[in-house]
Parts: structure tokens; C-alpha cells; sequence
């Protein structure tokens, strides 16, 4: 009788101390989340103002509804459409040869024994740690001035395709599959390359999407190859064509934040939708 | 398992062939590189050149010490911050998960640009958001980018904002990978959750949590586009110039190809450094 009571009332004043702790939880996290969301706020806010309201001493912190003028604006200042083109062909080229290259990489270190394998790994988990610097000036000096390519989309695509976290996450999701899948298929006499395009990458599909927007990701934002690269107002991508924008005196800053905008939200809305994927990839980075 | 060389080499060969020509070559490359006066034609080899410039040039060592001050004010507070919000975001009493993921895990896809622009707007003297509000509780306005320390500290704000919850990603992700028994035999133990966290998580976290340090350093060593785009160049008068910043603008606005890959192989040489030094603090005991 007397430990039921006491078991009770510990229980009571443990549901108490969980309703402290949560309530406090929630009134640490929801401050700090409304101030990790304001500057996204704010991009949209600038993007809907027009430029005398930016630049007017009152706080707005509602919409308005100069966007489309706003993106007039930022069209006059720069061809951003046009931009926009170049990046998403650019993009979308990027992630599917990126995914076939990486996918290919991580397969032969997953599936197969081979000499130099070692070295090979070594290498790859040696560049996560190299600062890109390295690489940058002689990788231009190659592209622009012995192969002749600035301002190509060849430049924009090429050079960024060796990447090093990818090709180990396509190694562990392709190791974590059962080796009698691939070896039923060999006894079947079926070719190696058969058996990677029809049979694991099929299997690998939702790590392949992982993969395949944080590519797209960070080709859709890259900014200091392409801006070094393709510095032609023709062959700029967006994010290099509205950071030539930033820092002049007469633009307009609602067309800038239309840009921005612009840039952003379609990969807000895809984060939405995908977010597990999104998580998993950026994850997959440094968790074995 | 036998040896199938041609096979695993043949699905290898575009990465390798990639790997050789956009990275290996460059990495030889910009070594030597280093040590030719670039500026004049041909090139010519002269080992002390660019190194010796190096070594009594005021404006590397004032990017070397921004960059450094940057990296050892930003990185202990973004990665406390990460790790503040994978624990909570873990929290078996959160409500509402789905809505504060996003708000901690949205600036992972914002481009550098996109977010640099904002952040100059928010941060303008005279019409910035930030200082209105500050007006509006009766503090003064600062001027952020006219002075040293509150133009290096928007750029501290600007990158923590923008990668706090990628590394919160990460280590929410390692956090889930402990296995739940551990905490159940504490809080049976009668173990506070302060205890918890402190005995528990942040020992089985340390080597993500290395891993994000790591990489954060990394990335923050070779900060470009902040300094390039928020506060103009580096301003006020080279005050936020970062080694990034001074190696853009060697290599690429005054074409002194020789002295930039000095400038990158100082970069690599702390990179490696500091890498080396986390992993000793970090290493297993034997």
C-alpha cells in the first residue's frame, strides 16, 4: 500500500517536472527559431517592397506586392532570366553525371577486391580535408587558358565533378547490400556493368536521390568557380550574375531580393518535400 | 574475394581521370607554381619569391589574423550552438518537431549570395532592419560596416546562421545512432539529464562532433564570399580580408598566379595543421 502511494506520487511529480522541462523547452527553442527564420522572413518582405519602401526609416515586416515589379526591375538590371536558364541546364547536367560518376566510384570500392584500392580510399578521405584553394588557381589556369573553355557550360560542369563524401556514401549503400543478390546474377552469366545498372542502382534509389539534390544543391549555389570561370554577362549563372549586382550604387535592392528569392524558394519547397533525403545525404557525410 | 582489377577499374576510370586532370595536377601544380614569379613572361623559377614576399607582407599576416579570429570566435560558437540544437531537436517533449527542424535546417539551402544580400540589407546604417529595432527599444544604432568589430561580427552572425543547422543535421543524425538503453539504465540510475548529457551523449558524440569542428575549420579558413559581398571587399580599409579574400584578389583581380598559390598552400599547410591537432586532442585513449 504504502510503495503504491509513493510510487504515485514519484510519478506525479515526475509528469510535473516533464511538463517544466518541456514547457521550458519550447520557451528556449521558439525564440531562437523565429530568429533563425527572420532573415528568410526579411528576404521575402524585401522582395515584395519597392525600393523607396526599403529604404524608408519605418519597420515593415509584412508583404507587400511589388515581387513582379521588383523582378522587372532586376531584369533591367541584369538578364537574370536568362541566368536562371544557365543555372538550372547547368544543374540538372551537373547531378546526373555526377550521380552516374560517384555511383560508379562507390560500386567498384563497395563490390570489388582490386590492387591499389587502399590508395584509392586514401585519397578520397585525404580531399575532404584539402582546402579547395589548392586546386583553384592551377584548375583555371587549365580551363580558361590551355583548354580554352571560359565561359563554356563545359567549365561550369566539368571541373566540379570529382566530389569525395558522395563517392564514400555510395561505397557504404552499396556495400550494406547482400552480396548473394549480385552473385546470383553473376552465376547467371550477367556483365558486371549489367549487374550495377540493372540490379543495384535500382536497389540504391533512395540514396541515389539523397545524393542527387545535394548535388544539385551545391551546383545551384556554387558561386566562386562559376564567378571566376564565367564571368561573361552571357554565360553567368544566378547566383553570379546578382552578386555582380550587390555593391553598385544605383540598383535596385527589391530586384536584388527578387533574385534572392527567386534562388531560394524553389529549394525551400523541394527541402520540404524531401526532407528525409536532404537529412540522409548531408548526414551520410559523417556518419558510418 | 579475388582480385577483379580490370573490372573495378574500368567503373573507376571517369572518377580517376576526373580526380587526375581537375585535382591531382592542380595540387602539384600550384606547389610549384609557388615558387616561379608569375608576372613576368615566360614564368621563371624562383624559389623565395613569392614565400619571401609572403613572409613580410602586412596584408597576409592582417588576412591571417582575421581569418584566425574569425575561425576561433565563429567555430566554438556555431558547433555549441549545433549541438544545442540536435539535443533539443531530439527531445522526446518537443512539439511542433516538424516546424523547428525547418527553421534550424532552411539556411542549409540558401546560396552564399542570396543570403550575403540579405544580410547587407538587414544590417545597412541608416534603413537596416537590425538597427531599427534597436532604435525602437531605445538602443542606439550601430554602424555596422564602418567599423572593424561589429562589421567582423556580422560576418561571424551571417556564417553561424548559415551552418549551425547543417552541423545540427549531423549531429542530430549521430545522436539518434545512441542506442536508447544507455539513457533508460541512467534515468533508472536516478542519473539528472544534465548528468546525461554531459557522461553520455557528448563522449559518444565526440568524434562527430571532430568531424564537424574539422570541417567547419576548413570551411571557415577559406571564407570568400562573406567578406567579398556583406562587407564590401573586406572593408572597412581590409579589416573583415580574410586569406580567401586576399588570394581571390592576388590570383584573380591582380593575375599573380605565383604569390596565390602561396597564399593556398598556407592555407593547406593550417588546414592539415589543425586537423592534426583535433585529432590528437580527440584521439582514443589507449
Amino acid at each position: 500500500m504504502s510503495s503504491r502511494s509513493s510510487s504515485s506520487r514519484s510519478s506525479s511529480s515526475r509528469s510535473s517536472s516533464r511538463l517544466g522541462r518541456s514547457i521550458a523547452l519550447h520557451l528556449f527553442l521558439t525564440p531562437l527559431a523565429l530568429i533563425w527564420l527572420f532573415p528568410l522572413w526579411m528576404m521575402v518582405i524585401f522582395s515584395t517592397m519597392p525600393d523607396r519602401g526599403i529604404f524608408s526609416p519605418s519597420i515593415e515586416l509584412l508583404p507587400h506586392g511589388s515581387f513582379l515589379d521588383n523582378v522587372n526591375n532586376l531584369q533591367r538590371d541584369t538578364n537574370f532570366i536568362g541566368a536562371i536558364g544557365i543555372s538550372v541546364s547547368v544543374a540538372v547536367t551537373y547531378t546526373f553525371l555526377s550521380v552516374l560518376l560517384t555511383s560508379m566510384a562507390g560500386w567498384a570500392l563497395a563490390r570489388y577486391q582490386f590492387f591499389g584500392k587502399g590508395v584509392v580510399v586514401a585519397i578520397i578521405l585525404g580531399t575532404i580535408t584539402l582546402p579547395y584553394a589548392v586546386v583553384l588557381i592551377p584548375q583555371f589556369i587549365m580551363v580558361a587558358r590551355d583548354f580554352k573553355l571560359a565561359n563554356t557550360w563545359v567549365a561550369l560542369i566539368v571541373p566540379p565533378l570529382f566530389n569525395s563524401l558522395g563517392v564514400l556514401f555510395m561505397r557504404q549503400s552499396f556495400s550494406m547490400m547482400p552480396g548473394d543478390l549480385f552473385d546470383a546474377a553473376r552465376v547467371e552469366g550477367v556483365k558486371e556493368w549489367r549487374i550495377f545498372l540493372f540490379v543495384a542502382l535500382p536497389l540504391a534509389r533512395p540514396m541515389l536521390a539523397a545524393l542527387a539534390i545535394i548535388l544539385f544543391l551545391a551546383s545551384w549555389n556554387n558561386y566562386l568557380w562559376p564567378l571566376l570561370i564565367n564571368s561573361k554577362p552571357g554565360a553567368m549563372t544566378a547566383p553570379v550574375a546578382l552578386g555582380t549586382l550587390i555593391g553598385l550604387t544605383k540598383v535596385s535592392w527589391g530586384g536584388i531580393m527578387a533574385g534572392a528569392v527567386m534562388l531560394t524558394v524553389p529549394m525551400l519547397v523541394v527541402f520540404v518535400l524531401l526532407q528525409r533525403h536532404f537529412v540522409a545525404g548531408i548526414a551520410a557525410g559523417a556518419i558510418k | 574475394m579475388r582480385y577483379q582489377n580490370a573490372t573495378a577499374y574500368r567503373f573507376l576510370a571517369p572518377y580517376l581521370l576526373i580526380f587526375s586532370i581537375f585535382w591531382l595536377w592542380p595540387i602539384i601544380s600550384s606547389f610549384l607554381i609557388s615558387f616561379q614569379a608569375t608576372r613576368t613572361v615566360p614564368w621563371r623559377f624562383a624559389p623565395t619569391f613569392n614565400w619571401g614576399r609572403l613572409i613580410g607582407d602586412p596584408a597576409f599576416f592582417n588576412a591571417l589574423k582575421n581569418t584566425l579570429l574569425i575561425l576561433v570566435i565563429q567555430v566554438p560558437v556555431m558547433i555549441t550552438l549545433a549541438i544545442v540544437m540536435a539535443v533539443l531537436l531530439n527531445s522526446p517533449l518537443l512539439k511542433a518537431r516538424g516546424l523547428f527542424r525547418f527553421a534550424f535546417f532552411a539556411p542549409v539551402v540558401v546560396g552564399e549570395v542570396a543570403y550575403s544580400a540579405v544580410f547587407r540589407l538587414m544590417f545597412n546604417l541608416d534603413y537596416g532592419i537590425i538597427n531599427k529595432l534597436l532604435n525602437s527599444v531605445g538602443l542606439p544604432r550601430i554602424d555596422w560596416f564602418s567599423n572593424v568589430t561589429p562589421a567582423m561580427a556580422v560576418i561571424m552572425i551571417a556564417v553561424t546562421w548559415r551552418w549551425a543547422g547543417y552541423n545540427a543535421i549531423i549531429l542530430l543524425a549521430g545522436l539518434q545512432s545512441i542506442p536508447q538503453d544507455v539513457y533508460e539504465a541512467a534515468t533508472l540510475d536516478r542519473v539528472s539529464k544534465l548528468k546525461q548529457f554531459f557522461y553520455i551523449t557528448l563522449p559518444l558524440l565526440k568524434p562527430i562532433i571532430v568531424f564537424c569542428a574539422v570541417l567547419s575549420i576548413i570551411g571557415t579558413m577559406q571564407l570568400f564570399t562573406e567578406p567579398f559581398l556583406i562587407t564590401e571587399r573586406g572593408g572597412p580599409g581590409g579589416g573583415t580580408e580574410t586569406l580567401g579574400l586576399l588570394l581571390y584578389r592576388q590570383g584573380f583581380r591582380s593575375l599573380n598566379f605565383g604569390y596565390a598559390s602561396a597564399i593556398a598552400y598556407t592555407m593547406a599547410g593550417l588546414a592539415i595543421a589543425i586537423s592534426l591537432v583535433q585529432l590528437w586532442l580527440t584521439r582514443e585513449p589507449k
